[in-house]
């Protein structure tokens, strides 16, 4: 028979002036299972907490009712006091007597001391169906996987190799290095963005802790924290980067000429090809959507001419299995397409790119060799307009949110232009000039005297031809007047956008994202860079649009948290989780619907005992189950318990007052 | 359709009974640990004063609110129920409160049929953030079930206080 001790908390006045303590003690006493029940002035304090370890030893009680404030308060150091009398911790349940009665009832006496009383019988009659538990240890694989090799992916991978953890960095593309590659130089100091970016990309190929995976892309992750296990399909590169040599004698003989992805196709690349010059790993990838040698089997030039012999035309997509404790994804960012904005004529008329194509333009290893000239013709432009929110905080025809950097790096554009091109003007149309950042306000402000610049406040409204030159016409809303710029160049600062393929990664990983396509973080403010899913964090744009400095803090904090998650050999966990019985699971799989955390799986018992035939059932892995008990309800047969909140627990409570 | 269906139940309510006159119900309050029962912690911590009449089950969410506590507790202890859990899409395990409103609509419709009055099992989004939320529910639910009277049918006559 269980034997309860109820023990009655004054917390000062905040209890004791509204209701009726002692009256309390004297009611619960008459429940048939309490042996003890006693009143204090302040339960929480080393006195209170004494009380009910030398009653848990001198009254031999089985669980413990402490009614005082809410569990949300104190339960932790209560279940404490317990643990220390050598009673299991989840014996205790708490009566929230004062935030649910003394504190809310605080002009009826009567009412507050009866309804304690009925909060006390529900806590008793809840503490008697209690059961011990555990806290659960879960062993971890210390091994991290990076999903994506932008500049976030890279400090995640750096940082957690730091504190010697190795790390799997798988990269889609056969270069590591992402958009920041692409960039010249960057704000709000102007440093030259492959300067800074390229030794960081050395230090990961060759770190010892870091396996780099390029031209793959990860296709299941099974497991739960601690215990992933992934695929990753590795692409063919049809060359063997165990014995090229990086030396580029097969592009430069390769004859099949193809757009250059990596200045967006304002020049040609190879069949065969690296990326870009610094590309890590140095290795070229034939791309078999163009060679003729694998579409035709005509050609065969880069197997001739590689004095080492790397060139393999049979090469296969290869899948490959790690087993892996956390991920970190960093799948980056997209640019926005701006063909909607037909009124500018986007893809009409030639003189009108992209920021990032600008980009390309005026960095020094890009297609111009570091000018800005005009696609149609080949001049140098004077007059360029730059146009902001391109995309951005536009519902018609974009998307909502502010895409964060482009005010800044048009601030940089406007100030390369300037460099490169002396005799030149910029015009930036702008809605907002949005610079908030350490020095970024200053930036602006310096770029905007030592370029004059001309800013003006408004759309454009259109675009159109006059003679080889482009006419901006918009609004300048400072004076209210409709203006027109005769321009040699339009530069459209398009708006981020989430990867195309995140919904489908996130599938795989059992994560969720936002209605733009950003995974979604665990909690907006408090937990920014874990997911809901344990053990997997994010990292850079695939959140949310940001700009360097941003995305290389959330990648380090990514590598705290994992390194976090692997300090110790076992991972502690809460042991209010559910357990099938699966001697009454009908094998419907209704719970596996419902479970937000993807918790539960298939498993194949006996039919009967000694059985040879099988019959299904559901299996909840009790290392990902967040307890939120979706599963306990749905069940028809009623073969899923919650530890903490059981049925007998719940209807205990229910019938007791 | 629905509204012949209606028509034509038999109520199980009992107007016509006089409640004593020092009557005053029990309300069972099913609140999730993350949102609503911290709401409610927040109502006492802003003293912000209330009806007496509720009494209140923590669960982790308000998906693990079985259909069988609702009709529990309408046998045996309560003349009415609420069940609160986190605002649509503030759930702290990502649908869970979803699954709770589906299954919660289906259980009040069959206990309506079944000849329960509609306002006796009722259901609220209170956040954490929600104190005077939280106090305003508990008064419109009490306010409701004092009108509908005891509920004479199922519930355990003279339960026994161990
Ligand atoms: C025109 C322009 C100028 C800019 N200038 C500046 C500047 O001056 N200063 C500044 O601070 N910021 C600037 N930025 C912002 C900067 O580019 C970003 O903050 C930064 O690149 C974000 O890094 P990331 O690693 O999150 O994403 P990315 O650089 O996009 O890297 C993502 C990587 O993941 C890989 N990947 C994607 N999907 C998968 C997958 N499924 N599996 C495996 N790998 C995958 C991609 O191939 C890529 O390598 C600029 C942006 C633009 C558009
Ligand atoms: S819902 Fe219940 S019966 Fe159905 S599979 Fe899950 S545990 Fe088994
Ligand atoms: S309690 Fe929640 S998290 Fe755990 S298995 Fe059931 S549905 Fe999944």
């Amino acid at each position: 028979m269980a034997r309860v001790g109820v023990f009655v908390c004054f917390c000062g006045a905040n209890i004791a002036e509204y209701l009726d303590v002692p009256q309390v003690v004297e009611e619960v006493k008459r429940i048939r299972e309490v042996k003890y029940a006693v009143d204090y002035k302040y339960m929480c304090s080393d006195p209170g907490q004494g009380l009910i370890r030398d009653a848990i030893v001198q009254h031999k009680l089985t669980s413990i009712v402490v009614a005082a404030c809410s569990p949300r308060m104190h339960e932790k150091t209560f279940r404490k006091a317990l643990s220390d009398a050598g009673m299991n911790p989840y014996l205790l349940e708490v009566a929230n007597i004062r935030e649910h009665s003394s504190w809310v009832h605080q002009k009826n006496k009567k009412a507050a001391t009866d309804k304690a009383m009925d909060l006390c019988r529900m806590a008793v009659a809840k503490s008697i169906a209690n059961e011990q538990l555990h806290e659960i240890s879960v062993p971890v694989t210390k091994r991290a996987l990076v999903i994506g090799g932008g500049i976030a992916g890279i400090q995640a991978a750096l940082d957690i190799a730091d504190a010697r953890i190795p790390v799997v960095l798988v990269e889609k593309s056969p270069s590591i290095g992402g958009k920041m590659a692409q960039l010249d130089e960057t704000f709000p100091t102007l440093d030259c963005s492959q300067c800074i970016l390229t030794p960081k990309m050395v230090d990961v190929a060759s770190h010892p802790y870091i396996e780099l995976i390029p031209y793959a892309e990860v296709i299941e992750l099974q497991g739960f924290v601690g215990n992933y296990k992934a695929k990753i399909k590795k692409k063919a590169s049809y060359v063997n980067f165990k014995t090229c040599t990086g030396c580029g004698a097969c592009w430069q003989k390769c004859p099949v000429k193809v757009a250059n992805e990596y200045n967006l196709g304002l020049d040609k690349r190879k069949a065969i090809y690296t990326p870009f010059p610094q590309a890590v790993p140095n290795k070229p990838v034939i791309d078999a959507e163009h060679c003729t040698m694998l579409l035709k089997g005509k050609c065969g030039i880069c197997a001739k001419v590689c004095q080492p012999g790397a060139i393999d035309y049979q090469m296969q997509d290869e899948v490959i299995e790690r087993e892996i404790g956390a991920v970190v994804v960093a799948t980056g960012y997209d640019m926005w397409d701006p063909t909607p904005y037909e009124e500018y004529g986007v893809g009409r008329f030639k003189d009108i790119i992209t920021s990032l194509e600008f980009e390309r333009m005026v960095s020094a290893n890009g297609p111009t060799n570091g000018v800005p000239l005009r696609p149609s013709d080949g001049k140098v432009p004077k007059n360029v307009v730059f146009i902001k929110c391109i995309g951005s905080r536009d519902e018609a025809k974009g998307i909502e949110y502010c895409s964060k950097i482009c005010c800044m790096y048009t601030t940089k554009h406007t100030i390369l232009l300037h460099h490169k091109v002396h005799d030149s003007h910029a015009y930036v149309f702008y809605m907002d000039i949005r610079a908030a950042g350490k020095g970024y306000e200053e930036f602006v402000k310096k770029a905007q005297t030592d370029t004059a610049a001309t800013y003006l406040r408004g759309r454009v409204s259109k675009i159109y031809k006059k003679g080889d030159k482009l006419m901006v016409r918009g609004e300048d809303a400072q004076i209210g007047q409709v203006v027109e710029v005769e321009a040699d160049l339009v530069v459209l600062a398009t708006a981020v956008s989430a990867p195309k393929d995140n919904p489908d990664l996130a599938r795989l990983l059992g994560i969720s994202y936002d209605k733009y396509g950003y995974l979604s973080e665990a909690h907006p403010k408090l937990r920014p860079v874990e997911t809901a899913k344990a053990g997997i964090f994010l990292a850079g744009c695939t959140q949310a649009p940001k700009d360097i400095p941003e995305t290389v803090s959330q990648a380090s904090a990514c590598a705290a948290k994992v390194c976090g998650l692997f300090a110790g050999d076992t991972m502690k966990k809460d042991p209010m989780v559910s357990t099938i019985n699966i001697e009454y699971c009908s094998g419907c799989l209704n719970c596996i619907n419902v479970c937000p955390y993807t918790a539960i799986v298939t498993d194949e018992v006996p039919i009967g005992h000694g059985s040879k035939e099988l019959r299904t059932v559901a299996y909840i892995n009790e290392g990902v189950c967040q307890g939120c008990g979706s599963c306990v309800a749905i069940c028809r047969s009623m073969a899923i318990n919650l530890a903490g909140f059981t049925d007998p627990q719940i209807i205990n409570e229910i019938v007791s007052i | 359709m629905e509204a012949e269906v209606k028509d034509q139940l038999v109520s199980i309510e009992k107007p016509e009974l006089i409640a004593p006159p020092d009557w005053e119900p029990v309300i069972m309050g099913i609140l999730c640990n993350w949102c609503s029962y911290a709401g409610s912690d927040l109502t006492g911590t802003s003293r912000i004063q209330y009806p007496p009449n509720i009494r209140i089950i923590r669960v982790p969410c308000s998906s693990r609110v079985d259909p069988w506590f609702l009709i529990k507790s309408l046998q045996t202890t309560a003349d009415g129920v609420l069940v609160s859990g986190c605002h649509p899409g503030d759930c702290h395990y990502i649908s869970g409160n979803y699954y709770a409103r589906r299954r919660f609509l289906v259980t009040k419709k069959l206990l309506n049929f079944v000849g329960f009055h509609e306002n006796r099992i009722q259901f609220s989004w209170v956040s954490a953030a929600e104190g005077p939320k939280f106090a305003k529910v508990v008064i419109k639910v009490t306010d409701d079930i004092k009108k509908l009277g005891p509920l004479h049918l199922y519930k355990k006559e003279n339960f026994e206080k161990k």
